[in-house]
Formats: structure tokens, C-alpha cells, sequence
């Protein structure tokens, strides 16, 4: 929110802006006052955006050659993958875009956790991303079964079978979901259906996501409030667009050696075999990316709890903001806090190991440890500590700290005896 | 900048953790060195026609490679025979077409435009010429098994007596590296089993490689453009960094913050 008002130069400009004010927007974008001490953790909401589009893009392309049929799915990926033009490119960006969408994600959820991004005044901007995660979720599961390998197949199924665990609909339910009376051709068929709409939903609401950012403005490494425009911030062109465009073609470095070198390496072999219903695969574990919570899932011995679990590790994190009880937004300045952030961090890694490993002796106990850890850090350590934490006093603005990239301790001590 | 290595490796490390986690592998898999690994990974010219040959001879019989064509035979990055080998090739088998304007279905020789034919008329008939066990479609075989073309080369030379105390049923073989070590097919390579036109000696080991590595191209008939691409891709990324690197240090050099 620049205060002074645009004026475009041109009378067809001033005439169109009177009408639909794009280059008033288009303004906004450019000026958009960002501090100016942003970190690299910053770059992955750009990141992410490359992502949404290269898949929507690549997806669109996919979709133009695949057949959304039980028979004919597996056969015209692999039509897709020998003989369209490029399309073994097109299909291993699409596959390996998913898991890096997902990398960039938790990286993009994990810096907020540190910096206390979605605290007052940008819990909307958070609540909002978390349900942009869900759809992830649901895209990404449906997109899996789109191939109808084996994994396909039988991930459809167990996920879909979860919901027969709630009380007497439960059954109906499934069975409604699949469209008869066990995953087939009308599953596949409402699956690609909605893995190409919700991709469109996401970018709805990606545009609230950043409109809900651009009221308050972005937060910073030292998570105090900056006065806009000032010396604390410089406008998001060229300074913000470059240092993304930088961090974006590192990130893509990481993806091109996935698509190039090993395209196939964050996939299951298994979905190289044609969706067989009458042999079930040894192991079926779900993508990486869906492994911590499949972990949490498991480590509930009762199916209906087990889904609960699963689903309130995702919806706790809506209530985050005021669960969170401590003002203070960095972890910079929370020294508890910071050690609670990586034993949680630490957990979610342990949670997503052992969701990998089939669910049994020591496994199921780590599970069920650091399962019943990670409610705790939400439920427990977070509203207490608000309390009980003696925070690292604030520096009064960002300009104090931006030289060391930390906060200089002296500066902060002398500005507390001056006080 | 150093945040960057730190970001970087932390993905790296991150993506590694968990392909390993998926590769849990229970025996240590036979090694051979692939041509077709690495940045600059190609296929053996040679390995691929000589594979071409064994899988024709002694897998086809059993098992199908529904998603190949013949012209794949000649094009680039494959085995690249020339074009009028894979056409006599293709003239060796029989596929049925129609109907014909007088509604019949007929026999003709195959075209470079078919699929390669099948053994079998579909599952059931491969089922029951083989015990009940279905010879698996051999066309993405070495990307459908964990270990990929470790694991077949493996299973290709892993049978063996079974050991004291193991007992099989009938038409079922003991092998080394087979998921359960069992395997309805029989040993199908021996020594001196094909012979090589281009005097390579057919022992085992040697078309064991030689069919894996046809079974790798069959299953990712793009390998070398993708590897070509790969580098030029990644090589143009790298120097593009570099420029940008260098533009967000000018265009920041007048704010006092570090980037």
C-alpha cells in the first residue's frame, strides 16, 4: 500500500486505470515496500508460485495426450512418455514438480513457524495457507492415481477406505467416493476430474494468500513491525524480483538434476506395473511428502482414531496463531522457543522416517512417540510458553540488527541500560 | 550467500534421506557397470542389438513387450539398427489386421508402425501356458522393480540349488535375489545360449548385461536425449545464476543489507 496515488502518464492509460485500475495494481506490485533484511527463506513463496504454474502448465500440456480410463490410463502415460514430443520432459517435470511443490512448501511452512509469520496481524494470510496445503494434499494423491500403476491403485485405496471409519455412513461414504463398489474406472474418471480443478482453486486462492500479505506487509528475520515505505524497506522491484530470481534458478539447479539424472528416484517402482486389483503390493507407502502424516495415522490403533489423529495434525496447525501464546514473533528472540523449533522439526522428520517403514515393533513405538510429541509442542509446550519464556529484548528497528544479519547483543544490552 | 549452501544442502540432504528410505534393499544386488549411467550416460550400440537379440530368441517366447515398435529399433538413442534391418525385423511376424472390405479379419507380415506381437493372445492365455504365473510385459520392466537393472541383471544370474531344508514345488525355481526367492521361470540364460553375430562370446554374464541394458532402453528410450538435454539444461542454469548473482550484488550494492 504505497501512499501516494498513481497517475499513469498516457491519456488512454488514465483513461483505461479510471475504469479497471491494473496499473494501479501493477504499481503496487513494483513498489511494494518489502524490508530490506529479508533472508533466503523469503524466496520460497516465489518459488512456490513457479511451481503452481509450472505444474498447471506442464498438467495442461499431460493432459492433451493422457486418457482418463481404467483401461487405457497406464497405456497412454507410457504413449506419453515414447512417443509425444517431449513428452517424457513434460511427464518428469509434472511428477518430480509435485515433490519439489512439496520441498518448497514445508520449507515455505517451516520458516514461517521460526519467524513467527503467522502471528496478528497476518493470521488470515496463514489460515489461508494452510488450506492452499490441503488442496496440495488432495491434488497430489489424485494426480499419483492418475497412471493406474499399482501404487496408484492401491494408495487410492487405502486412502479412500479411511473414510469408512466414520459411523454408520462411513461405508456409503466410500462407496459414493469410488462411484461402485471398489476403486475403478468411475474413481479414476472423478479423480482426474478434480486433480485438474483444484489446481485452479489453488491459484484463487494464492491471489488471497498474497492480497491478504500485501495489507500488513511481509514479515522480517527480526519479526518486528517496519514503517512502510521507509529506510527499513525497499521497494519489491528490482531488489526483491532479482534476489528471487536468484534463489529460483537455484532451486531449479536442484530440479533440473531430478528431471535430468533421476527422474524416477522420488517415485515407487511399483507404479510401473499396470493397476492390478486381484495382487496387492507388499508395501504400499505413500509419497514422501505425505509420509509424516501416514506415520501419524498408523500409530493409532483404532482406524476411526487414527484418522482423527491424522486429521486434526493438519487442522491444528489453523488454530497455530492463537495457540502460539508469546507476542513475540522471531525465534531470534525466544530462546526456548528456538530449541522447541527444531526438536519439532526434528520430530516431523522421525515422524515421516518411520512412515516409510512398515508399522510394527520399534517403528510403531517411535511412531507413537513422536506422534504423541508433536500435539504436545501445539497443544502444550506452545500456549505455556508464551507465558513462561523470558524473551531476548527487541531491537527497536531492523536497521540495528541488518548489519550482522543478527541481532548485535551490545547494541540490544546498551539500548536496554539507556532505557 | 552462505545461507544459500546452507538452504541447498539441507535440500540435498533432505531428498537424499528419503530415497533411501524407499530403496530398502534386503540382499546386496549383483554390479556390472552401465554404459548408459552417469551425466553423460549413453547406451552400447553393440550391448543394445546384442540384448535385442536374446530377448527376441529367448525371452519372447514368454514374455510380451506390448509398448514397443518395431521403428523404434531404428531410431536414434535406441539400438539403431538401419532401417531396412528393422523392417526385416518386423516382416518376421505375423499380426492379424481388418477386417478387409469383405469384413474378414487377415494375417500380414508386421510394419515398422506395430507394437512388437505378443506371445500370448492376452493374461490368460500366458497364464495358463505357464504354470499360472504371468511372464511379465518386459517394456518398463527395469523401471518396475526396486533396484531396477541391478535387480534384473541379479535375478538373470542369481538361480542356484536351494539350501538344505528348502523345499519347491514343482516349476518352481530357487533364486538368490527373486522378492521371496522363489521364480516360476526356469533359468533362461546358459552359456553359449545365442550366438553373437559380431563374435562378442555369448556367456552368461555377458547377456545377462546385454538383455538388462535392452530392457533399460526399452523401458526409457529417451535416456541419452534426456542426459543430452540435462546437460545443457543444467549448464545454462549455472551461468545464468552466475549473471544473476552478480546483477542482485550491483543492483544491492546501494542498500545497506547484505543479500
Amino acid at each position: 500500500m504505497s501512499d501516494h496515488e498513481y497517475v499513469p502518464k498516457s491519456k488512454f492509460g488514465k483513461w483505461f486505470n479510471d475504469r479497471l485500475p491494473l496499473l494501479t495494481l501493477a504499481s503496487h506490485l513494483t513498489d511494494y515496500p518489502t524490508p530490506k533484511n529479508l533472508n533466503y527463506w523469503w524466496t520460497f513463496g516465489g518459488i512456490l508460485s513457479f511451481c503452481l504454474i509450472i505444474q498447471i502448465v506442464t498438467g495442461l500440456t499431460l493432459a492433451m495426450h493422457y486418457i482418463a480410463h481404467a483401461d487405457l490410463a497406464f497405456e497412454s502415460v507410457e504413449h506419453i512418455m515414447r512417443d509425444v514430443n517431449y513428452g517424457w520432459l513434460i511427464r518428469y517435470v509434472h511428477a518430480n514438480g509435485a515433490s519439489m511443490f512439496f520441498l518448497a512448501v514445508y520449507i515455505h511452512i517451516f520458516r514461517s513457524l521460526f519467524y513467527g509469520s503467522y502471528k496478528s496481524p497476518r493470521e488470515i494470510i496463514w489460515i489461508i495457507g494452510i488450506i492452499i496445503y490441503l488442496l496440495m494434499m488432495a491434488a497430489a494423491f489424485m494426480g499419483y492415481v492418475l497412471p493406474w500403476g499399482q501404487m496408484s491403485f492401491w494408495g487410492a485405496t487405502v486412502i479412500t477406505n479411511l473414510f469408512s471409519a466414520i459411523p454408520l455412513v462411513g461405508e456409503g461414504i466410500v462407496n459414493w467416493l469410488w462411484g461402485g463398489y471398489s476403486v475403478d474406472n468411475p474413481t479414476l474418471t472423478r479423480f482426474f476430474t478434480l486433480h485438474y480443478l483444484i489446481p485452479f482453486l489453488i491459484l484463487g486462492l494464492v491471489v488471497l494468500h498474497i492480497w491478504a500479505l500485501h495489507i500488513p506487509g511481509n514479515n522480517n528475520p527480526v519479526g518486528i513491525d517496519v514503517k512502510k515505505p521507509s529506510k527499513d524497506t525497499v521497494p519489491f522491484h528490482p531488489y526483491i524480483v532479482i534476489k528471487d530470481a536468484f534463489a529460483l534458478l537455484m532451486f531449479m539447479i536442484v530440479f533440473a538434476f531430478f528431471v535430468f539424472y533421476s527422474p524416477n528416484i522420488l517415485g515407487h517402482a511399483d507404479n510401473y506395473i499396470e493397476a492390478n486389483p486381484m495382487v496387492t503390493p507388499a508395501h504400499i507407502v505413500p509419497e514422501w511428502y505425505l509420509l509424516p502424516f501416514y506415520a501419524i495415522l498408523r500409530s493409532v490403533p483404532d482406524k476411526l482414531m487414527g484418522v482423527v489423529a491424522m486429521l486434526s495434525a493438519i487442522l491444528i496447525l489453523a488454530a497455530l496463531p492463537w495457540l502460539d501464546t508469546s507476542k513475540i514473533r522471531s525465534a531470534v528472540f525466544r530462546p526456548l522457543y528456538k530449541q522447541f523449533y527444531w526438536i519439532l522439526l526434528a520430530d516431523v522428520l522421525i515422524l515421516g522416517y518411520v512412515g516409510a517403514m512398515p508399522a510394527e515393533g520399534l517403528y510403531l513405538l517411535i511412531a507413537r512417540v513422536a506422534t504423541a510429541y508433536y500435539f504436545i509442542h501445539f497443544l502444550m509446550i506452545l500456549p505455556i510458553l508464551g507465558f513462561k519464556e523470558k524473551t531476548i529484548p527487541l531491537p527497536l528497528s531492523i536497521t540495528e540488527p541488518v548489519l550482522g544479519g543478527f541481532p548485535n547483543a551490545a547494541i540490544v544490552k546498551k539500548r536496554e541500560n539507556l532505557d | 550467500m552462505k545461507n544459500i549452501f546452507k538452504i541447498s544442502y539441507l535440500i540435498i540432504l533432505l531428498l537424499a534421506g528419503t530415497s533411501q528410505v524407499t530403496a530398502a534393499e534386503k540382499v546386496e544386488l549383483l554390479k556390472t557397470d552401465w554404459s548408459f549411467k552417469g551425466l553423460f550416460g549413453k547406451f552400447d550400440r553393440g550391448s543394445l542389438q546384442r540384448g535385442y537379440q536374446v530377448y527376441t530368441e529367448v525371452c519372447a517366447s514368454c514374455h510380451s513387450m506390448k509398448y514397443v515398435s518395431y521403428r523404434n529399433l531404428f531410431e536414434p538413442g535406441g539400438p539403431e539398427f538401419s532401417e531396412d534391418q528393422a523392417k526385416a525385423i518386423a516382416a518376421n511376424f505375423e499380426v492379424t489386421d481388418g477386417p478387409n472390405s469383405d469384413g474378414e479379419m487377415f494375417t500380414r507380415p508386421a510394419k515398422l508402425s506395430d507394437k512388437f506381437v505378443m506371445p500370448f493372445a492376452n493374461v490368460k492365455a500366458a497364464q495358463a501356458a505357464n504354470g499360472g504365473a504371468y511372464p511379465p510385459d518386459m517394456s518398463v520392466l527395469a523401471k518396475a522393480r526396486s533396484g531396477g537393472v541391478d535387480y534384473i541383471y541379479s535375478v538373470l544370474l542369481g538361480y542356484e540349488d536351494p539350501p538344505s531344508g528348502v523345499t519347491l514345488e514343482d516349476g518352481v525355481y530357487y533364486n538368490k535375489y527373486m522378492y521371496g526367492n522363489n521364480i516360476k521361470m526356469s533359468e533362461p540364460l546358459s552359456d553359449g545360449l545365442v550366438e553373437y553375430s559380431d563374435g562378442t562370446i555369448a556367456s552368461k554374464e555377458q547377456m545377462a548385461k546385454d538383455v538388462t541394458t535392452f530392457l533399460m532402453w526399452t523401458a526409457e528410450p529417451h535416456l541419452e536425449a534426456r542426459h543430452k538435454m540435462g546437460f545443457k539444461a543444467i549448464l545454462y542454469l549455472i551461468i545464468l545464476t552466475v549473471l544473476v548473482y552478480f546483477s542482485m550484488k550491483k543492483i544491492w550494492s546501494g542498500i545497506e543489507s547484505e543479500v
